[in-house]
């Protein structure tokens, strides 16, 4: 797989704005910024009410998929050009489901939102419509998706890879900075997680690192590259933007994302955590 | 439900949820030419300039981060290749404010 697979930067977006069989979705958890401005026909999909469940915390079933994915006018042989706001966040979290239900024609705009702006290209307030389809989805591939007790059964023996900021890796910070503290899990990182976090996988515009930047990335935080991965931060999106470098973009053949996440381990009674930087 | 971890809107004031006794926060306003600026990416790197996270400003071109105590740097990005970095020291239990012009 070649990084124009998985890819495509704001010049060929800007260029194939009016190509039949594309569809542009935004993806965000503050969908706030699609009402305020997005790139031209692009359909949204909030992150928090569209694609998890209601209830449950897990995310929308097959069926739930399809409904979505036919609302919003998307077809089974549509490729979708997947962008969003935090770096991508949840725009690589969709990629990720789209993967996870079977969708196999679906990019990733590089540097999603922030390069767009900081390009300075147009963005605009019209919302497309799209006739419904009939969306098929496959059932869920649990060949990228990690659960808790393959979590547990990973220490010491394949790679996690924690790519929180330092300071929740170390349990100093129980989320990003951005939010408050207060929660109700412990502080730490799962024993012998290395932590590499998702940020060092981007440039300051969002964009992604290259492939050799990316290899030496990980192989110098003792990740072996040859071993079974899994990736996880606090919920499981920063972590689907490290599980896109490491197995869309580098082809590594056996990487899951552990989307349970911190909130879930941290939350687990007598697993073990480490504190401190990783050992 | 559980919540993402992308940025909350930017407030102008410190959202009433949140106890400032537990918060070292950072806060400031982006300007240019003394009026605000809504759009511009602000970063917060820690004391080895690793990453740690990123908001954008409102419409008040407000920026905040709860921290934990230290020395910080907020890095403001904005199209035309604006990159500026300012110095921020952040105490539990205190705000840090700081204005950046572009």
């Amino acid at each position: 797989m070649s990084r124009s697979d998985v890819l495509v930067d704001a010049d060929w977006v800007q260029a194939h704005l009016d190509d039949p069989g594309i569809v542009l979705v935004e993806v965000d958890e503050d969908t706030s910024a699609y009402d305020k401005g997005h790139i031209r026909g692009a359909v949204r999909i909030d992150w928090k009410t569209e694609l998890q469940d209601p209830v449950r915390r897990d995310f929308v079933d097959k069926t739930g998929f399809e409904n979505l994915l036919s609302e919003k006018g998307i077809a089974n042989d549509d490729l979708v050009v997947l962008y969003g706001g935090n770096n991508n966040w949840f725009a690589a979290y969709a990629y990720w489901y789209f993967r996870l239900y079977g969708h196999q024609n679906v990019k990733l705009l590089d540097g999603g939102r922030k390069k767009w702006e900081l390009d300075s290209r147009d963005l605009v307030q019209d919302t497309p419509s799209r006739p419904k389809t009939d969306y098929t989805a496959k059932e869920q591939d649990a060949a990228i998706r990690a659960l808790r007790d393959e979590v547990v059964d990973a220490i010491g023996d394949k790679n996690l890879v924690d790519v929180r900021s330092p300071d929740e890796f170390s349990g100093k910070l129980l989320a990003p900075a951005h939010l408050p503290q207060e929660q109700a899990q412990r502080g730490g990182h799962i024993p012998t997680a290395r932590n590499i976090p998702w940020s060092k996988a981007a440039n300051d515009d969002g964009t992604f690192r290259s492939d050799e930047e990316l290899r030496e990335l990980y192989e110098e935080a003792g990740v072996d590259l040859s071993k079974p991965t899994i990736a996880y931060c606090r919920i499981g999106e920063r972590s689907s933007h490290t599980w896109f470098a490491l197995h869309e973009l580098l082809g590594l053949p056996d990487v899951k994302n552990y989307d349970g996440s911190w909130t879930e381990y941290g939350s687990l009674v007598g697993v073990p955590i480490e504190l401190g930087e990783a050992k | 439900m559980t919540d993402g971890c992308g940025a909350p809107a930017q407030t102008a004031s410190l959202p009433a949820t949140v106890d400032l006794n537990n918060e070292a926060v950072i806060q400031g306003t982006v300007v240019r030419g003394g009026d605000a600026v809504s759009g511009a990416y602000a970063r917060l790197l820690d004391a080895t300039g690793e990453f740690t996270g990123e908001v954008v400003t409102s419409d008040e071109g407000v920026f905040r981060f709860f921290a934990a105590p230290g020395d910080w740097t907020v890095r403001v990005l904005a199209p035309g290749g604006v990159s500026i970095d300012s110095a921020v020291t952040a105490q539990t239990g205190e705000v840090a404010n700081l204005e950046v012009a572009i």
